[in-house]
């Protein structure tokens, strides 16, 4: 348990402040996310200068491989009270994969894997709830499409915090499942991610509690930047030619990105050259289409309909910074069919070992199509980010798996499967173009 | 009976600590309409949501919960009696 209390801790030297991401304008730490100017969205800002002669890449390195490694870039005043073992995920030379889609220098980052809830959310949410309670706030909680959800409660009953959690009534139930046994206050909305997450901006303003996306959203979003961290610092100090990240709200892509810039401000890595390229489902795709049909605001989707929820979202608070960044870094954005993200899961699973939720479905899919479209050549180091775990979304790829062979138990009734060629074989074959 | 054009609380400060107001259907035909009242009578609000006479791209509004970028018409949206307006921040999610 940690003994000082939280909310007596002065603020940080390392932070310079809140600053509006439309119009610069600086603000103070507080729970309020937007400029009051312009209601652009607010995000942390730091002394770069008096980070840069605290760090270096043998203190980094001396520290438990975790996303705490990287605290100076980080916006507590503290110590982390919240997900102490979160992050520290393993970056996978995925060959096989590779071989697959047509890349031949490909890495998997790999957050199916992360601690404790199995998703790239434990970062954001050890961020969110260690700030919470620097802030003083006992209830937390938070709109989602499932892991999300199951982040917020896991962390929050480790803190002791009350948690009310708001999801879309589809929600896989995997993901109900996964957030309900944490005690959490779970609550199902008809309605889409949307409307649920407007909901919880009114209940945040009335209540005063602390939603991890919304009222928190600027120290929750900063968690992202630790998967950038991690990349770079396990590809030996270095950023890749290309990174392919899913896209739901739009926040991770640009934070990988600022987590690289840090790097190279703080004089650790060299400049990087990376290219950013967003993956998102047809069914839902208000980024991808922005990026493809070249226009500076997406058009919000009214009723997303794709089995990947943990995307579905249909207006994406970064949508706007999202597009930007993989303009100007001289990526691009697809998006992809159910049918291809189902094929997708399976490709992965069977090639690399890892079992991903819908979500990594879409991100290898898109990559698959971005080789076949040109936009990744088969040289270029490519980084996909995998971002949760497959076992929440079993019932989508179910289908299209094969049953498996029912025998007795005698050795004459396997030999002749094998005879016959019955076993089981994976459906999703490799598919070059 | 009455519109009603509800002012989240980080907007209240601008609006003389008003949480809402209330407008008969004659004041306003249209979702722009009502907003364009609403700053006429709190004139603080007009530079936090608007920029050279367009709403700001940050800031959403909803008609009885519905956003108002999915309605026939837009914020041409025609008004009755009973409607409720909402402005709120698009700042949250993901």
């Amino acid at each position: 348990m940690v003994s000082v209390n939280p909310a007596s801790i002065p603020q940080s030297p390392l932070v310079a402040g809140m600053k509006c991401r439309v119009c610069g304008k600086q603000w103070p730490v507080s729970t309020t996310n937007f400029c009051e100017d312009d209601f652009g969205p607010l995000e942390v800002d730091y002394h770069y200068d008096r980070i840069k002669p605290l760090v270096s890449r043998q203190l980094f390195e001396s520290r438990p491989n975790n996303m705490w490694r990287w605290k100076e870039f980080l916006p507590l005043n503290g110590e982390p009270t919240v997900g102490l073992h979160v992050g520290g995920t393993p970056l996978v030379k995925a060959d096989r994969l590779g071989k697959a889609i047509g890349i031949e220098n490909l890495w998997v980052k790999n957050d199916a894997v992360n601690f404790p809830t199995l998703s790239f959310k434990d970062r954001v949410v050890a961020v969110a709830l260690s700030k919470a309670r620097e802030f003083g706030l006992e209830t937390v909680g938070c709109a989602s499409t499932g892991n999300l959800a199951n982040s917020v409660a896991a962390n929050a009953a480790a803190a002791g915090l009350k948690s009310y959690i708001l999801v879309p009534s589809d929600l896989e139930r995997a993901k109900v499942l996964g957030t309900s046994v944490y005690g959490a206050n779970v609550i199902s909305v008809r309605g889409t991610y949307d409307e649920v997450n407007r909901l919880c901006t009114q209940i945040a303003f009335h209540h005063g509690w602390g939603f991890v996306n919304i009222n928190l959203r600027p120290f929750y979003a900063e968690g992202s930047k630790t998967m950038g961290y991690e990349i770079a610092q396990q590809l030996g100090w270095r950023t890749p030619r290309n990174v392919v990240s899913p896209m739901a709200g739009g926040a991770l892509i640009g934070k990988i990105s600022k987590g690289f810039n840090e790097l190279a401000a703080a004089g650790l890595i060299d400049a990087p050259k990376t290219s950013f390229f967003g993956a998102q489902a047809t069914g839902c795709n208000p980024i991808s289409g922005s990026v493809k049909e070249n226009r500076e605001r997406h058009k919000p989707v009214r009723k997303p309909d794709t089995i990947c929820k943990s995307l579905a979202i249909g207006d994406p608070a970064d949508g706007f910074f999202a597009a930007k960044l993989i303009r100007e870094s001289g990526g691009w954005a697809e998006d992809v069919s159910d049918d291809e993200i189902r094929e997708c899961m399976a490709l992965l699973a069977g090639t690399e070992g890892i079992f991903a939720e819908t979500a990594g479905g879409v991100t290898v899919a898109v990559a698959r199509k971005l080789v076949r479209q040109g936009k990744i050549r088969p040289g270029e180091e490519t980084v996909l980010c995998i971002t949760g775990n497959g076992l929440k979304t079993q019932d989508s790829v179910a289908e299209i798996l094969p049953a498996p062979a029912v025998i007795n138990p005698q050795l004459p009734e396997f030999q002749a499967l094998l005879v016959n060629g019955a076993p089981p074989v994976r459906k999703a074959e490799p598919a070059m173009a | 009976m009455a519109i009603t054009v509800n002012i989240p609380p980080p907007l209240r400060p601008y609006a003389e600590g008003t949480d809402k107001i209330s407008l008969s259907p004659a004041d306003a035909t249209t979702v722009a309409g009502a907003l364009k009242v609403l700053v006429t009578r709190h004139p603080g609000l007009n530079d936090r949501m608007y920029t050279n006479g367009q709403l700001r791209p940050f800031v959403n509004v909803y008609l009885n919960n519905e956003d108002v970028r999915f309605l026939d018409g837009e914020f041409d949206a025609p008004l009755k009696d009973g409607d409720d307006v909402a402005i709120i921040p698009a700042v949250g999610g993901g």
